[in-house]
């Protein structure tokens, strides 16, 4: 029998559901390397038992060449998640307005334009996520922090050091300053932002810019841990990013 | 190749005629000028390789000693052949320019003050002096060439597209088993992506390495390892086996000299890409891409451009004719290096939201758009990647909608989508599937090109039309002020790049009038 919505919310053990509720049915897929044949096939089934999939059936397990062999599997897995345990930050944020609203606001409640400075920073030479929200054009059709006309938007590009980031928001009173990290091996990219905190709690003076950190790996809640003021992920819109700089010299503003 | 979306002729030829003026306008500059890596190469072509003790390539060191004597604009072999006689130097092949160099580098031979001290000799003492190194390096290529040709000859590759295919493991070693199985799936190109960031280098990394960001870095010793371990694998599958780089950055000539001695086989070379993706300067790219493809023609090697990177932040639908557009630059820039058709690998790209009605319609109808205007070059098709999300099952059906468009259109060089895509640089089992899926349509579909004709007036000879005619208007206003006032206002891409911003300013100089000296050049 179909369950209601809030039978549902008081379930607290949730597993994988293929067509029976419980059922825990899960496909894998993976390549072994240094076996083929009959003994590909077990070594995958012990596998599956291990990761705790139950009852697991290889469905195909295709030769691919330098003795490897391609499985893919399907069981039911033994392990279930108590929702009630876990812990997310839901913190939904208000859906951000378009370009010309957003300058409307900063015309109106800030009164002067807002400085953003922005830059790929170690060795990364990835410019495309730093691009898509500062250069013109944009993302997705929303337009980039370059076209607002309150916004003053320099974009400095790639393989920029800290220090040179630094002595740029100095110059330009930056209000935020964007930092960009596209390469994630060895986990460079927290070295880097992590550093460029570091840089920016000591060297900075006077009042601190937003700091804020974007990139395909980089969420909210690993930006904010390493110090910055936000992160955002792959698929974020300039106007997104323009709000909540906007929002937060407005914040500013007020409390003064 | 007769029209099957009636395309106007008339546009297209003057869509070439507006390039070619675009190209000839750059190519008083281009010619008058040289830049530092140009000069690292004409040593490298001389036979110079190797590193000092702190890595610093030997080339390097030349070029910035000569540099700091106030001689480059003379061009560098001119100084090297004055010093070679100098010294007395027994010229019987690259052992000399490697001791000449070693001589600078440990500062035993001063550049500064022998070239102040010494006449510089004659032009023709000079030639002579130089010939053995210059014949040695013109006579390795063309055995690469020769050798490239009897190998093909004996192991045949496919009629049908060339699937292409990347490894990116940063370790060479890992990179050759990775490329190795590649090949028994059914690769035709292995293209190992660069280490990130080596396209700002002004040098070139030396020696086979085994650690790198996102890719493996380009030298020598990786190509000689990669191209060994290709031509065995090829061995075994009974098929030549392309071996793939890229040249882009601050040592598009250098990479380009590498490759023709390791015999590889394309060349990411764009005219273009360096500037607005990479922010080097516009005018030290313009230069170094010449030399380049210029060496790459002797070398035969297909040059890639980069197209499908306009379309990675603008929107595929409303952004189309630029890649047109730069395709026809391309393809003008590439004529003047020497490079024929068969050698041009131009790009395009299947980027439009899958969620578009009728969006396979317009992605073919662009496709078979470009192999018609280019009809004898090897075109380089690119696979989605902006679309394409976590979810692999949807990005695998993607590509092969990707696959299907690559055969109704008869495309050469098919650059494979892979359903992991944004997730992780590919696995052996991603890989796999990814060829599985492209070799099923290749082989499916072998001969659906020559069975396909369009809707006269339907919609997808109407885009083909409509895609051309935009193209052709941007080349309009790019000739009316010029390539480099087009890329300052950020006509391509929407990213503005100033003649006189970006790196490798600074290694770009005109030429000594009359006086400038470049055996490789004459």
């Amino acid at each position: 029998m179909p369950k209601t919505k809030s039978e549902t919310k008081k379930r607290k053990y949730i597993k994988p559901y293929g067509d029976t509720i419980n059922d825990g049915a899960v496909q894998l897929s993976f390549t072994l390397p240094g076996v083929t044949g009959e003994l590909a096939v077990e070594a995958a089934k012990r596998l599956a038992q291990k990761m705790g999939v139950d009852d697991p059936y290889i469905s195909s397990a295709t030769e691919i060449g330098s003795d490897m062999t391609f499985i893919v599997l399907y069981g039911r897995i033994i392990h279930d998640v108590d929702l009630t345990r876990i812990e997310v930050s839901e913190e939904e944020e208000e859906k951000a307005p378009g370009m010309k609203a957003i300058d409307g606001m900063i015309e109106e409640n800030l009164k002067r334009k807002i400085v953003v400075v922005g830059a790929c920073i170690g060795n990364d030479a990835h410019t495309v996520g730093i691009d898509a929200i500062m250069n013109m054009k944009g993302y997705a059709g929303d337009y980039g922090l370059e076209r607002y006309k309150n916004i003053e938007a320099i974009n400095m590009g790639a393989q920029v050091t800290a220090e040179e980031i630094l002595e740029r928001a100095l110059k330009e009173k930056a209000d935020a300053v964007l930092v960009s990290q596209v390469v994630t091996q060895k986990d460079i990219h927290i070295g880097n932002l992590s550093k460029l905190v570091d840089l920016f709690d000591e060297r900075y003076e006077g009042e601190k810019p937003l700091l804020i950190a974007g990139g395909p790996r980089i969420t909210d809640k690993i930006a904010v841990e390493l110090g910055f003021d936000r992160g955002y992920g792959g698929g974020t819109l300039p106007s997104q990013v323009a709000y909540f700089v906007y929002k937060k010299l407005l914040d500013k503003a007020e409390e003064k | 190749m007769k029209s099957k979306l009636d395309l106007d002729r008339k546009m297209v030829d003057e869509c070439r005629l507006m390039a070619e003026r675009i190209a000839d306008r750059l190519h008083g500059f281009i010619v008058s000028h040289s830049t530092d890596s140009v000069e690292r190469s004409v040593l490298r072509l001389m036979g110079l390789d190797g590193v000092d003790r702190k890595g610093t390539p030997l080339a390097n060191i030349i070029v910035d000693a000569v540099k700091a004597a106030g001689k480059l604009n003379y061009g560098v072999a001119g100084v090297v052949a004055d010093l070679m006689a100098a010294f007395d130097v027994d010229v019987d092949g690259d052992g000399d320019i490697q001791s000449l160099a070693g001589g600078i580098s440990k500062g035993d031979i001063k550049v500064k003050g022998k070239v102040k001290g010494v006449e510089p000799l004659p032009p023709e003492k000079r030639r002579e002096v130089l010939r053995p190194l210059v014949e040695s390096g013109l006579q390795r290529i063309k055995k690469r060439v020769d050798e490239r040709n009897a190998l093909k000859e004996r192991l045949p590759m496919d009629s049908g597209p060339l699937l292409y295919v990347i490894v990116a493991t940063g370790n060479i070693h890992e990179d050759v088993i990775q490329a190795k199985s590649a090949v028994e799936m059914g690769a035709d190109c292995i293209a190992v992506i660069r280490s990130t960031a080596q396209s700002l280098l002004d040098y070139v990394p030396y020696g086979a390495t085994t650690e790198g960001y996102g890719g493996t870095y380009a030298t020598q010793e990786n190509f000689r390892i990669m191209r060994e371990a290709l031509d065995g694998a090829g061995e075994k599958a009974g098929r030549y086996i392309y071996l793939v780089n890229y040249a882009s950055g601050l040592c598009m000539p250098e990479i380009a000299v590498m490759a023709a001695f390791e015999r590889l086989d394309m060349l990411l070379n764009d005219s273009m890409y360096g500037i607005i993706f990479r922010n080097i300067n516009t005018m030290r790219t313009f230069v170094d891409q010449h030399f380049s493809r210029t060496i790459n023609a002797h070398a035969d090697i297909i040059i890639n451009t980069g197209e499908d990177n306009y379309l990675t932040t603008a929107d595929a639908v409303e952004q189309a004719h630029t890649v047109l557009a730069s395709d026809f630059i391309n393809e003008q820039f590439a004529i003047k290096a020497g490079l024929p058709p068969r050698l041009m690998g131009l790009g395009h790209a299947f980027e439009m939201d899958p969620e578009i009605e009728d969006g396979f319609l317009m992605e073919v109808a662009q496709a078979q758009m470009m192999r018609e205007i280019f009809p004898d070059a090897p075109i380089k098709y690119m696979p989605p990647t902006k679309h394409i999300t976590g979810n692999v099952f949807r990005a695998h059906l993607v590509d092969m909608m990707f696959n299907v468009a690559s055969m109704m259109t008869g495309q050469s060089i098919h650059l494979l989508g892979i359903l992991t895509e944004a997730i992780h640089t590919p696995h052996v089992g991603d890989r796999f599937l990814s060829l599985q899926g492209a070799r099923y349509a290749r082989n499916n579909m072998r001969n659906i090109a020559s069975e396909i004709s369009f809707e006269r007036g339907g919609r997808v000879e109407m885009r083909a039309k409509e895609v051309l005619k935009r193209a052709h208007d941007m080349l309009g206003e790019v000739e009316d002020i010029g390539l480099v006032e087009a890329l300052a206002r950020g006509m391509f891409a929407d990213i503005k790049r100033a003649p006189d911003e970006g790196k490798g300013a600074a290694g770009v100089f005109e030429k000594a009038k009359g006086e400038y000296f470049n055996p490789f050049f004459e």
